[in-house]
């Protein structure tokens, strides 16, 4: 178990350089003139020469992704040449590990940018986890228990409606009725769990609803269909042929065994939704991760992008790698292969 | 009274002699709504059973076994399944019980070994987790007693070193161990009828027949009544006081082991007979199966439901009844057969044709 959690954690160390390298291949090494994007449009010669200098745009491009993996390890400066710093030590900012560059059009400090807008996207995703995981399963369960019967139909159908609208219809509807007309709601705004948790709750509910609502609908198929399955399994034949009474039945042995690939299932859904979502964020304007996307992308912010991109395959990643241990933790069978 | 006669000698001479009747199933019928028709997968079956003694079920695959063997023990409630008839457990009819009452008598008063242990068991919850789950849901104690109990069980049934074993998991033991741990928490509550299905068919040849012995060893020891159904007659002839022989959902030839398997009367019973793989055979001649294939039961055939696969139709007087018309079977009878051939006839087939080919 321990080796092959190390085996586990070697591996995704590897891919996460593969990312990188891929990454910044694609944004630095592209059509594109990165210190003229960094720049601005109205731009001189000179100044983009300057901009460039001073980024390290000018450097080979293999000297660009070292200093790259320098910065987010150890920090960097910019310009990081031998003559400026000696000359005029003043002109040179230093970028603190995790350094992921500057953004021009933030007129910050990537790494500032990110611990700011991270929490927001985190904690708002989470919400949303808690959110579908709760509603999608036990819908999932009472629609398998039910089916066929009106209950599954009610439970299936709504999931399927809400699936079939876009999420930013949905946002808009829910942020248009709930909070601004019928005032069900406060204002949507981001408020920090760790200051106000109630405020919190209060603040993202709409986009955690929005975000829930997407997924919901899998859930409870995939719950209802787990759970199906679970049920025509000899195992739950013998557990009947015993004597046991129905609530051990399902909660013990249906339950148990039509939960645990859903947790797989639902650790990589989280993983991929804790880098933000560009569109709930951008119809509530959440300054998240998501939002930031957008506007970077927008802009053609390189330095910004690159973070975002690096941090969203890392938290992939580990989810992955959280997920396949904890699955060997929860089936026996996975413990001892 | 005079000495030295015991119970057991009278009944085993006389099987109905004990009068008893712990088990009695009457017309029982279990009837699947599908998309493609009504599937009768038993239909009208009759038998009883007393208590100690063993009763093998045989008959091809798909004949109804397990679906009856899931009646008796109520597992069709709550399925679209159609039950009718009468499954009397000591006089209380089980199709009749509350949901509450079956639950307490299942597992304890009737237990089951299924087919597949793997499948069988709960892959997730440790052997000793489920056997000592299976006894405290009837019997009102502590953890630690029923972990007792649970070793003792597996001891019991041949499982070494019980007391590391009953933390393993179900895919930590060899298929044979399966079994047994299936068979420990069958009989952890003593039932008094116990219904093995195909208990051994996931099982290779050698541990086959330590398992039988296991059963057997311990029938003797909880005096339970047994119920093992089987598609292999070898298997019956070694363990069953009365075979009941099955077709299409019917019961076509019941009788005590020794009359059905050494004159056996009906034609579908010899092909059974045949079909056997036997030691002492030469490997080419062992296979030797019976012509056609099992019927279907949503049409299953008029008349008598063997007939277009039957070699001695023409030994009828008049063949057209095996198409017209169902043979009866008596159940009264000690030996009752579902065919239109004679006694006489039939008797006289299976010592001339029959039996020098087996
Ligand atoms: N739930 C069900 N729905 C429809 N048909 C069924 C169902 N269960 C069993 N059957 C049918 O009943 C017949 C008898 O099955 P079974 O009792 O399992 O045979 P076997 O004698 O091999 O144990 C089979 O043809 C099977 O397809
Ligand atoms: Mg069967």
């Amino acid at each position: 178990m321990f080796a092959y959690t190390i085996r586990r954690l070697l591996a995704a160390f590897v891919l996460l350089i593969l990312m990188s390298i891929v990454t910044f291949l694609l944004f630095n090494a592209s059509a594109q003139d990165p210190a003229r994007l960094a720049c601005g449009k109205n731009c001189t010669v000179e100044q983009i020469a300057s901009v460039r200098h001073k980024l390290g745009y000018d450097k080979p491009i293999a000297t660009q992704y070292v200093l790259l993996i320098k910065g987010l390890v150890a920090g960097r400066d910019f310009p990081d040449d031998a003559a400026t710093k000696k000359n005029a030590p003043q002109t040179i900012t230093h970028c603190g590990a995790p350094c992921f560059g500057y953004s021009n059009f933030q007129t910050s400090l990537v790494s500032t940018l990110i611990k700011e807008r991270l929490p927001v996207s985190i904690s708002v995703a989470f919400f949303a986890f808690v959110l579908w995981m709760v509603f999608g399963i036990v819908s999932g369960v009472i629609a398998a228990l039910f089916r066929g019967r009106w209950p599954d139909k009610i439970l299936v159908g709504l999931a399927l409606v809400g699936y079939s609208f876009p999420t930013f219809f949905i946002g808009l509807v829910l942020y248009t009725y709930i909070a601004l007309q019928w005032q069900l709601v406060p204002t949507p705004e981001y408020i920090s769990p760790l200051s106000d948790p109630v405020g919190f709750l209060r603040g993202a509910i709409l986009p955690a609803v929005t975000l829930a609502m997407i997924y919901i609908a899998g859930y409870v198929r995939l719950t209802r269909a787990y759970v199906l399955e679970a049920m025509g399994e000899d195992y739950l034949r013998t557990a009947r042929a015993k004597g046991l009474n129905e609530r051990t039945i399902v909660i013990k042995h249906t339950l148990r065994a039509a939960l645990t690939p859903i947790t797989t299932i639902a650790g990589l859904d989280l993983g991929a939704l804790l880098a933000g979502t560009p569109i709930t964020e951008t119809v509530f304007n959440f300054n998240g991760v998501g939002k930031l996307t957008v506007q970077s992308a927008t802009n053609g912010d390189l330095p910004t992008l690159t973070a975002i991109v690096l941090i969203s395959a890392a938290f992939i990643i580990v989810a992955n790698i959280v997920v396949d241990v904890l699955y060997a933790y929860i089936d026996p069978r996975v413990r001892y292969a | 009274m005079s000495e030295g006669i015991t119970v057991a000698e009278v009944a085993a001479d006389r099987p109905h002699a004990l009068g008893e009747d712990f088990l009695q199933v009457e017309n029982l019928k279990v009837h699947f709504p599908t998309e493609d028709g009504l599937v009768k997968s038993v239909d009208g079956l009759s038998f009883d059973l007393q208590r100690g003694r063993t009763l093998g079920i045989v008959g091809e695959s798909g004949s109804g076994k397990s679906v009856t063997s899931q009646a008796i023990m109520g597992l069709h409630r709550g399925s679209r399944a159609q039950v009718s008839g009468q499954i009397l457990l000591d006089g209380e009819d089980l199709l009749q019980v509350s949901d509450e009452r079956l639950r307490k008598l299942r597992g304890n008063d009737i237990a089951m070994v299924f087919q597949d242990p793997l499948s069988s068991l709960h892959p997730y919850y440790t052997i000793g987790n489920q056997i000592v789950e299976a006894y405290k849901v009837h019997h009102d104690v502590k953890n630690s007693a029923a972990r007792k109990r649970t070793i003792e069980m597996l001891d019991r049934v041949g499982i070494p070193n019980p007391q590391r074993r009953i933390d393993q998991y179900p895919h930590e033991f060899s298929g044979g161990m399966r079994q047994r741990a299936m068979i420990a928490m069958a009989l952890i509550n003593d039932p008094k009828l116990l219904i093995a299905d195909e208990p051994t068919t996931a099982l290779d040849v050698t541990v086959q027949a330590q398992i039988l012995e296991l059963i057997l060893d311990l029938q003797r020891e909880f005096g339970s009544a047994i119920i093992i159904i089987t598609h292999d007659l070898g298997v019956v002839a070694e363990m069953a006081d009365d075979i009941l022989v099955m077709y299409a959902g019917k019961s076509v030839e019941r009788g005590p082991v020794n009359d059905v398997f050494y004159t056996p009367q009906m034609p579908y019973t010899w092909g059974l007979l045949s079909s056997m793989p036997r030691i002492d055979r030469v490997r080419e001649e062992r296979l030797n199966p019976i012509r056609g294939n099992p019927p279907s039961l949503i049409n299953p055939p008029s008349g008598c439901a063997f007939n277009p696969r039957c070699d001695f139709r023409h030994q009828v007087d008049d063949p057209q009844r095996c198409v017209d018309e169902v043979p009866l079977f008596d159940p009264e009878q000690l030996h009752p057969v579902r065919c239109h051939i004679v006694p006489a006839r039939r008797k006289e087939i299976f010592e001339s044709t029959i039996k020098p080919r087996l």
